[in-house]
């Protein structure tokens, strides 16, 4: 099945390149108290498509995610060189308002991270951060981010309830709901699914194929098969470098760089 | 000699450790144990105490204002009154304040500041009582009624100097009589709230500071990632996220600030009488039992034993409407 949809899937990077990149980064390099852990990264992330960033541990992979939002910036002495353009405006000027930002880039954690609020809260709280919504205006926004990340039916009963009860996928596809009911244009996952079991990891992946067709989509993921059966395209770094960059297909079967090959074969890593 | 055999020496070896298990639970509910015997033996003792003041007063003592050792007629309302209006006043001023410490110093400041002032908060909580009174009495009390007074009692009272009320107390009720005072001197209710706030701050903001440290780090990162910025993330999750602890050692400041004998006895003004005005002298249980127990005997040493029990009373009640407002808060967010 992995095999064959991407085979059903096919996306010309060429083509992709055609048109302008979502996200376009430049020369980035990344510090950490001093340490480089990002090296002068270049890379063109298409719109309307999903993107993996796959990895050892270490090698920067949600480190760069990190810096697609700022959200590095809550802490002293990070610092970030270089520039992102959304949409052809560079993120990393300090210029660029950060509402303005996260209300483009939306984020969902490695852990799911419920508010401790109601499930309704949960998915209200980010929105009444950005627009003043009449209530029955509001509801329809919290049904609709519910019903996109696929959570509504489990939900619509207890929406007053608190969100702490709801089980790991559960909680993890809330953080998806919080994510886009602001109605961002791209979505970074940051390993989503690493504290989830199976069938949970399932649902979500099945949630990212179809949030696809509205949002762009970054993914950083240690789990190689989910790269594989997810993304479009595939991100290979090491070392804070990014190896390789190509179709999920290619990077898969095959690679132009030894150091891809090895790490996907399972030689290191 | 039998020999002991492998699953001989299990056996006696899992009998050990029931026998040891059973011995340590005992141990602990010992100890648990004293807690609630000191509690209810201090609550017995002071009631028992204060039977002569409750069997010749009855009800009427909780509700009279006189304290007469002339006539030996007595009333717990003054002291009651003033006890929970000071404390009242402490958390008041102490809770916004510790909470905008906590707040800088978990969230805010630079990591090379938040030792040092953090030990200076402890330090500041290990002052001795005496020595805020004695700030309170010989510092405090003679700026207060050289500079704050005077412009409280002309500006919101309904006594000022020159005779003109002002707008606030034409207008805005009871504020006039809270701040209105023919009485000379800084010692007063106000500045004995003032006092308690400045000695509770150090407990509050350091449990506070404490309880915020434990907030996991991808919570907020979460609400940063929404575009919350650092005060939504500490009141909208930070806060909700803490909210028991935070209660826990509001309450703990709360009970120093009612028991609070010292300071309070410096800075109150010590008059048995009950007036609406912040600015007037007041007394509260503590410092009226540590002003007269030394002189009295029979039926006033009683009534001073009553006062203690009511003590426990009013703080048992106090602790009771917290845990009330937890639970009604926590069935808000639907728990």
């Amino acid at each position: 099945m992995t095999d064959s949809a991407i085979a059903t899937n096919p996306t010309p990077v060429a083509a992709a390149a055609a048109v302008p990149p979502k996200l376009a980064v430049r020369d980035l390099h990344f510090y950490y108290n001093g340490f480089h852990a990002l090296k002068g990264i270049d890379m063109d992330i298409p719109s309307m498509q999903v993107t993996a960033i796959i990895g050892p541990s270490g090698c920067g992979k949600s480190t760069l995610l990190r810096i697609f939002n700022r959200i590095y910036a809550i802490y002293p002495k990070l610092e970030a060189k270089g520039s992102i353009e959304l949409d052809g405006e560079n993120i990393l000027d300090p210029s660029y308002s950060m509402n303005r930002l996260r209300s483009k880039i939306g984020m969902v954690f490695q852990k799911p991270v419920p508010f401790p609020m109601t499930i309704f809260e949960n998915v209200a709280y980010g929105i009444r951060h950005h627009e003043k919504l009449p209530k029955a205006e509001m509801e329809n926004r919290v049904e609709q981010a519910l019903r996109s990340s696929a959570l509504w039916n489990e939900v619509k009963d207890k929406l007053k309830q608190n969100a702490l009860g709801l089980s790991g996928g559960q909680q993890q596809r809330l953080c998806i709901a919080r994510a886009i009911a602001l109605k961002p244009e791209v979505l970074l996952l940051d390993e989503p699914t690493s504290a989830l079991d199976p069938i949970a990891t399932g649902r979500i992946e099945q949630l990212v194929e179809e949030l696809k067709s509205q949002f762009t989509i970054v993914i950083v993921t240690h789990n190689m098969q989910q790269a594989a059966r997810v993304s479009d395209l595939t991100a290979f770094m090491y070392l804070g470098e990014l190896i390789e960059f190509a179709q999920t297909e290619k990077i898969f079967t095959k690679p132009d760089k030894k150091q891809t090959e090895d790490y996907i074969t399972g030689r290191f890593g | 000699m039998p020999v002991a055999t492998p699953t001989d020496i299990l056996e006696q070896r899992s009998r050990r450790d029931v026998r040891h298990e059973r011995l340590f639970r005992w141990l602990l509910k010992g100890c648990a144990l004293i807690v609630l015997a000191a509690l209810l033996g201090a609550a017995g003792a002071t009631l028992w105490g204060g039977r002569d003041a409750f069997a010749t007063f009855g009800w009427h003592f909780l509700v009279s204002s006189s304290w007469d050792p002339g006539n030996d007629v007595y009333g717990a309302l003054v002291p009651v009154y003033g006890t929970i209006v000071t404390s009242f006043i402490a958390l008041l001023i102490a809770v916004p304040i510790s909470f905008g410490i906590a707040l800088y110093l978990s969230e805010v400041a630079p990591t090379w500041l938040r030792t040092p002032v953090a030990s200076a908060i402890e330090l500041l909580a290990g002052i001795p009582s005496i020595i805020y009174g004695m700030w309170g009495l010989f510092v405090f009390a003679p700026f207060f009624a050289n500079h704050i007074k005077p412009w409280l009692t002309n500006n919101l009272g309904n006594k000022p100097d020159d005779g003109k009320l002002s707008w606030v107390a034409e207008h805005v009720p009871f504020v006039g009589k809270l701040f209105g005072s023919d009485y000379p001197f800084g010692a007063s209710i106000l500045v004995a709230g003032i006092v308690l706030a400045i000695m509770v701050i150090p407990f509050i903001s350091s449990v506070m500071r404490e309880v915020f440290q434990t907030v996991p780090t991808r919570l907020k990162e979460s609400a940063y990632a929404l575009g919350s910025s650092t005060w939504e993330v500490s009141w909208d999750i930070v806060l909700p996220y803490t909210r028991s602890a935070v209660i826990g050692g509001i309450f703990l400041g709360l009970g120093r600030a009612l028991g609070e004998t010292m300071a309070v006895t410096f800075v109150l003004g010590n008059a048995m009488q009950l007036s609406a005005s912040l600015l007037d002298p007041g007394t509260s249980i503590a410092s009226t039992i540590a002003n007269q127990f030394s002189e009295a005997s029979g039926l006033q040493k009683s009534s001073l034993m009553a006062l203690a029990f009511l003590l426990f009373v009013v703080t048992f009640i106090v602790l009771l409407i917290a845990r009330l407002m937890l639970r009604r808060l926590a069935s808000k967010e639907g728990r």
